[in-house]
């Protein structure tokens, strides 16, 4: 009897964790692009904030959610032309951008917000569980695997997609060498700035998905800073797969976990630890995976450089 | 061989000229590049209040005059200005070296935890030892917290931004715990600490006003750090290191030992800045002792290009702004985040009229 319940709460906390690893799999797969050209984008945070703000209130004029994640993918990526214009075009430092855009992304959609919608304190409809004939009834791992909504499940759709482009195709060869030679894409005849933007904006189109799903496929509320720190842990997330787009599914899956323990454990009268140390686990876990995983040989070696052509 | 001469003092004088004409017209860029980041950042807010229905020239009008009414406005602008202007000239410091603390939010709670613990659990101390002991335990741990990042950097090259930041919400969450539980005073309805005991309070700088001595402080302190970064051969290692950490340990100086101390100058600014908002404004400590004074910290340094100086007066500046912003919100509602899309603005233009700077110099 016992072994049953623990099974139950097994299945229930995968299931979360992959719900809650949704926002940082898209937006740790679009950093994979970014990093893997060079760019190393941690206005992150501010781009899922404006992409679960679009979405929010898209779906909200409208009621139609794939309207809200077009509009969510749409701001990340509107966001990502600017951070793409300082650093490609003007040759600004990443890393303070990245953090001008994090306010700008933080005032910006608060300001929005509390203009228009805080006091109306309407949610939206959200994606619903798809039921899938079959598997969703299986005992363990139809509520671990098989009741999620449609955005969860493209997750792994997303994940391959993103290694094929990256490995299979000219375009992911030629993105990976902007990271690593970029002299020898501009001597083939290619376009450095041309590739950088592009993975900037697939990156930052991936974290305005994520941020969207925060607000379409999770709660169904816009709450200023509601992506509280994910744009950041992404980052962790993409060292510690080494910059591989199947790896940061498999590791965003792992932090997932911490956030589902976090919410579940929270829930239990008898857990005796406070709360809060649940809180930080996420955030302790990131810094111990950045030591533990520390992956330097794997980092693209023109990752935070912008390019001088001679 | 007179001719010669005038013709050599001529050619002299010309390039002494010259390079006279030339430094001037860099400073006057220099100072120009901010002043027009901050108005094209105004621009900005301006623009983004009429496109939703408020009053554009508000931004002027309230943000950046409206709070000049009297002494006790002027008094509230510079108890803002302390922390911005103590965590700005820190990060300068780090920023010259390179290092990329955004954990000034974090180091800034530590700080004021440190300053809660020793304010609330000794007694009967003079105000002239307990009060200075406040401070000093604030920098300490604020120094501490940063240097956890610091290590990590120079020991396993975790990079600091992605660990300051994790430690921002460490720090928030640790306070929440302890004015939730251990530290909480049990008698008030809402989660604080104790209230400090009256001898660790920061001295008044004006009896009538909540101004403290903390403004002093953080000016003397933001020129000490400019002399350190521009006199001192430590200041001049940070700097070496900041440019080019190869040559600079090619050149015989430890990398490491000159990133934590860039850190640890960094973090004892903002811990000290969490003491006087603990110790000289609420006198206890709660879960939201700072509006984000830590980020705000980043655009005052970087506006200031990175030199503690001039972060007293871009210090100055954000904090009229801030306290524009909230006259701004009583008067006509509008949303007090307004000053983060200005200090992102702000951050923006600054780097662009850097770039513009650098092609003018290139063409002259």
């Amino acid at each position: 009897m016992d072994d049953m319940i623990s099974l139950t709460f097994l299945a229930t906390l995968v299931g979360a964790a992959w719900r809650l690893a949704t926002p940082l799999i898209f937006a740790s797969i679009g950093e994979v692009f970014s990093e893997r050209a060079g760019v190393l984008n941690i206005g992150l945070e501010g781009t899922m904030l404006v992409g679960a703000f679009c979405g929010f209130a898209a779906a909200a004029a409208t009621g139609n959610i794939p309207l809200g994640l077009l509009a969510g993918i749409a701001g990340g990526m509107l966001f990502g032309l600017v951070f793409a214009f300082f650093t490609i075009s003007i040759k600004a430092d990443q890393i303070v951008v990245g953090a001008a855009l994090n306010l700008l992304g933080m005032g910006l959609t608060a300001f929005l917000f509390r203009t228009y919608y805080v006091s109306t304190g309407k949610g939206i409809e959200i994606a619903q569980p798809v039921h899938i004939p079959w598997l969703s009834d299986l005992p363990f791992l139809g509520e671990a695997f098989f009741r999620q909504n449609l955005i969860v499940y493209s997750t792994v759709l997303v994940a391959i997609l993103a290694a094929l482009v990256l490995y299979r195709t000219s375009f992911g060869l030629t993105l990976r060498s902007v990271g690593e030679h970029p002299k020898a894409v501009d001597v083939s005849g290619r376009s450095v700035v041309g590739y950088r933007y592009a993975a900037v904006l697939v990156g930052t189109g991936l974290a305005g998905l994520g941020g969207a799903f925060l607000t379409l496929g999770h709660s169904n509320q816009f709450v200023e800073g509601i992506t509280s720190g994910r744009g950041f842990i992404a980052l962790a997330v993409v060292v510690f797969a080494r910059w591989s787009p199947i790896g940061a599914f498999f590791v965003s899956l792992l932090f997932g976990l911490f956030y589902a323990l976090q919410l579940m454990l929270q829930a239990q009268a008898s857990i005796v630890v406070p709360y809060q140390v649940l809180q930080a686990l996420p955030y302790i876990m990131t810094i111990v995976t950045l030591v533990a995983f520390r992956g330097k040989g794997a980092a693209p070696s023109k990752l935070g450089q912008p390019y001088e052509m001679r | 061989m007179a001719e010669i001469n005038q013709g050599v003092r001529e050619t002299v004088n010309s390039q002494a000229a010259q390079a006279f004409y030339r430094t001037l017209s860099q400073a006057a860029i220099s100072a120009l590049a901010p002043i027009a980041a901050v108005l094209v950042a105004l621009a900005f807010g301006a623009l983004l209040l009429w496109l939703n229905g408020f009053n554009g020239s508000d931004v002027v009008t309230v943000m950046v005059f409206g709070s000049f009414q009297d002494m006790r406005s002027v008094g509230e602008i510079l108890l803002k200005a302390t922390p911005l202007i103590l965590i700005g000239a820190g990060l300068c410091v780090a920023f010259r070296c390179s290092i990329w603390n955004i954990g000034a939010e974090g180091q800034l709670y530590v700080g004021a935890i440190a300053a809660t613990l020793v304010g609330t659990s000794i007694d009967g101390l003079s105000v002239w030892v307990h009060a200075p002991l406040v401070m000093l335990a604030g920098a300490l741990a604020g120094a501490a917290w940063a240097g956890i990042a610091g290590y990590l950097k120079v020991r396993f090259q975790a990079s600091e931004i992605v660990t300051t930041i994790m430690l921002n919400y460490i720090a928030l969450i640790l306070t929440s715990y302890l004015v939730t539980g251990p530290m909480r005073d049990a008698s008030a309805a809402y989660p604080q600490s104790a209230r400090l005991v009256r001898e660790a309070w920061t001295p008044r700088l004006v009896s009538d006003l909540r101004l403290h001595i903390g403004i002093l402080v953080a000016v003397v302190l933001a020129v000490a750090l400019y002399i350190f970064l521009r006199r001192s051969s430590r200041g001049f290692a940070l700097r070496v290191v900041g440019l080019n950490p190869h040559a600079a340990r090619y050149a015989g100086m430890n990398v490491a030992r000159n990133v934590m101390i860039a850190m640890c100058i960094s973090g004892a600014m903002a811990g000290l800045a969490g003491a006087f908002e603990v110790a000289g404004v609420t006198r206890r400590l709660y879960q939201n002792i700072s509006p984000g004074y830590g980020f705000e910290g980043i655009a005052v340094a970087l506006l200031a290009g990175n030199n503690p100086l001039a972060a007293i007066l871009s210090g100055g500046l954000f904090a009229t702004l801030r306290s524009g912003s909230e006259v701004l919100q009583i008067t006509s509602q509008v949303p007090q985040v307004l000053v983060l899309v200005i200090q992102g603005i702000v951050i923006l233009s600054v780097v662009a009229f850097a770039k513009l700077r650098d092609i003018l110099r290139t063409v002259a």
